[in-house]
């Protein structure tokens, strides 16, 4: 049994190298297909945007090549896990990222651990009041947190929590200048988490809600919760016990797909609080043309997303034992 | 003669309906009757007869909304189980009168292993540790005949056979030692040669343990090995009830000689089809006499217009039926 859900692991692991290498392919590919180059951008910059000056950082940068010999050459790299240089920023595309990913895994892990915990409390309450007032509020408040964007969510906490009750600080990760360590550091940025990790969850929470309700009620239709009934437990055992584990196998698997949907709405979220993760670095890369940091921001995040959708995999083996991975 | 035992369960005129968009159905319509200490009571019928709405009710599991238990009594050893409250209840249930179900796959939870769903029972109900719990579940399990019964404790339901599987629904409903047990259509799910087996144990465990036992079935022949009385039901009512050997032998309401019939055919593998015609009027548009008279053979003009009352045409042996109680007399 476990030397089978370690051969599965392992199995998995190596299906991801191709998968990961056909997204960066794609990737590439239509990056390529943008007009304009960082040659043009770093020429402006400079002042000499001469035909001849810009030539020549395409050749420097090997740029002048035919695209499918810059394809390989990149595809050669990425083997090695060399992701290239900034030409823009002049430093290693992995520290660039390296130095910004942390802080945008931690805004996506509370966000959908807030999400999930949240969606779950919400769901099986309104699923055990069906058809009542309260199932009534948690769907409709549901649907129109769904509807409203994250920017002008996010704008709106920063104006009522910020700026009108000053409990919360409207954006940043830390205190600048303060110069806390420990456990004092780690409060400041939980105080400073508080309102994007809530902006990005929202959304979130309200997707769960409706299908942690939904799931319940279809497990609540099905017969061993009659046998639970008449076993003499109680209906928040029931509820807790027997219908919430097998109820959470879709929301588990909606987890694991809307990762990716999740750093998305992570960028843009960093933007409005300014959170110093890989949002501001991939809209600064798309602006300036920063070819090599946005193929290895855009590798990193495929990286993140395929590792999620594993996870996901190893959970739901945990939460039904009928799945049997091999 | 000797006094007669007061009786396990005593229902009494009992009444459940449903509340659907179409209108309110009467689903079990003025049901009574009893069951006494080791007997075993079979309630026989078409689908749509009311006989699983009434075993249901037995441990007000009727789901509300949309169905309620509008009028009626259930006594269970003299205690009136309509009036208790939720928290009374659930030490009724499990422990007191326990249930099985038609089909062991779906009744059984597929994320928990055997013995965390029998040892959740005595655990509530007992007040047991975990070890003891695993104990008397392993038990159990070797009381209703399951192999290794160490070992398939600790398995999932999809581990086992449908055979099995009931086996553990049984040992579950057994744990806690109940008064009554109801078993709603036991066999229905399981291979004929399983079926025998699991009719088998039930009737050995009864006696063992001293139960009473409420049998829900469509299945004559189910009824013709283990039941000592028999109810039969037909849109919701009591149409006729007598022990098993004289239904069997003489049955009086046209509906139930219909059935047997229809299950003599099924036996001898014949050559004519004895199938009682037409079907169970739909509960939205009920004939306003016998629910019966559009289907039945004996059908007189009387009838049509006027609903015949459950008469005793001789002693202990109620039948609803204008013909037969008029032949009766």
């Amino acid at each position: 049994m476990r030397q089978a859900s370690l051969l599965f692991l392992v199995r998995r692991l190596v299906q991801v190298v191709p998968v990961v290498l056909a997204i960066a392919a794609v990737n590439f590919f239509l990056l390529r297909m943008a007009p304009g180059d960082v040659a043009d951008i770093l020429a402006g910059q400079m002042g000499h945007a001469t035909l001849e000056f810009t030539q020549q950082l395409r050749r420097e940068f090997g740029l002048d090549q035919p695209v499918y010999m810059q394809f390989f050459y990149y595809i050669g790299k990425l083997l090695t896990l060399d992701l290239g240089r900034s030409h823009l920023q002049q430093a290693p595309v992995i520290d660039l990222i390296l130095d910004r990913l942390p802080a945008t895994v931690i805004l996506m892990l509370t966000s959908i651990l807030i999400a999930i915990a949240v969606g779950i409390v919400l769901g099986v309450a309104a699923a055990r009041r069906e058809g009542r007032l309260a199932d009534t509020l948690v769907s409709v408040t549901a649907l129109v947190v769904y509807a409203t964007p994250a920017f002008w969510l996010g704008l709106m906490l920063i104006v009522l929590f910020s700026i009108q009750l000053d409990l919360l600080p409207s954006g940043g990760m830390y205190q600048i200048g303060a110069g806390r360590t420990g456990l004092a550091h780690a409060l400041d940025v939980a105080k400073h988490l508080v309102l994007p990790s809530v902006t990005l969850g929202l959304f979130y929470v309200a997707i769960y809600t409706r299908l942690m309700r939904a799931s319940m009620l279809e497990v609540y239709g099905l017969e061993f919760i009659t046998t639970a009934r008449a076993k003499g437990l109680s209906e928040t055992t029931i509820a807790w016990t027997h219908a919430l584990r097998n109820a959470l196998l879709p929301v588990v698997t909606l987890a694991g797909v809307q990762f990716g949907h999740l750093l998305g709405g992570s960028i843009l979220v960093e933007t409005v609080f300014a959170w110093p993760g890989l949002g501001r670095l991939v809209f600064d890369a798309l602006l300036q043309r920063d070819l090599n940091l946005l193929l290895g921001i855009l590798f990193v995040s495929s990286v993140v997303v395929v590792f999620a959708n594993l996870a996901v995999d190893l959970i739901y083996g945990l939460l039904d034992p009928r799945i049997v991975h091999k | 003669m000797t006094a007669p035992m007061p009786p396990v369960l005593a229902v009494e005129g009992l009444s459940v309906e449903f509340r659907t968009a179409r209108g309110v159905v009467r689903a079990v319509d003025d049901l009574s009757f009893t069951i006494g200490e080791g007997e075993t009571v079979a309630i026989v019928g078409e689908s749509g007869s009311g006989k699983s709405t009434a075993a249901m009710a037995m441990l007000r599991l009727i789901a509300d909304p949309p169905g309620r238990i509008v009028a009626g009594s259930i006594r269970l050893d003299g205690q009136e189980l309509l009036t208790l409250d939720d928290a009374s209840l659930r030490r009724v249930r499990g422990r007191q009168i326990a249930m099985i179900f038609q089909d062991p796959m779906m009744a059984l939870n597929p994320i928990y292993t055997i013995e965390r769903q029998i040892g959740e029972v005595l655990r509530l109900h007992l007040g047991v540790g975990r070890a003891e719990a695993f104990a008397q579940t392993v038990e159990l399990l070797r009381l209703v005949g399951v192999p290794a019964p160490e070992d398939r404790a600790r398995q999932y339901p999809h581990n086992l056979s449908g055979g099995m599987r009931q086996r553990v629904m049984i040992a579950m409903a057994l744990a806690c030692r109940p008064r009554l047990l109801i078993a709603d259509e036991p066999t229905t799910a399981l291979d004929v040669t399983v079926q025998a087996q699991v009719l088998e144990l039930i009737q050995e465990l009864k006696t063992r343990l001293g139960m009473a036992v409420l049998l829900i079935t469509h299945d004559l022949g189910v009824v013709a090995e283990t039941a000592h009385r028999v109810i039969v039901m037909y849109t919701g009512g009591k149409v006729e009830e007598a022990t098993a050997g004289q239904l069997f032998a003489d049955p009086r309401h046209p509906y139930t000689q219909g059935l047997l019939q229809a299950a003599k055919w099924e036996e001898s593998d014949g050559v004519e089809l004895r199938e009682i015609p037409g079907t169970v009027p739909s509960p939205f548009a009920m004939p306003t006499g016998c629910s019966f008279a559009p289907r039945c053979a004996a059908v007189v003009p009387r009838c049509q217009t006027d609903r015949p009352a459950l008469t005793e045409i001789l002693p202990g042996r109620p039948v609803r039926c204008f013909v037969a109680q008029g032949a009766a007399r």
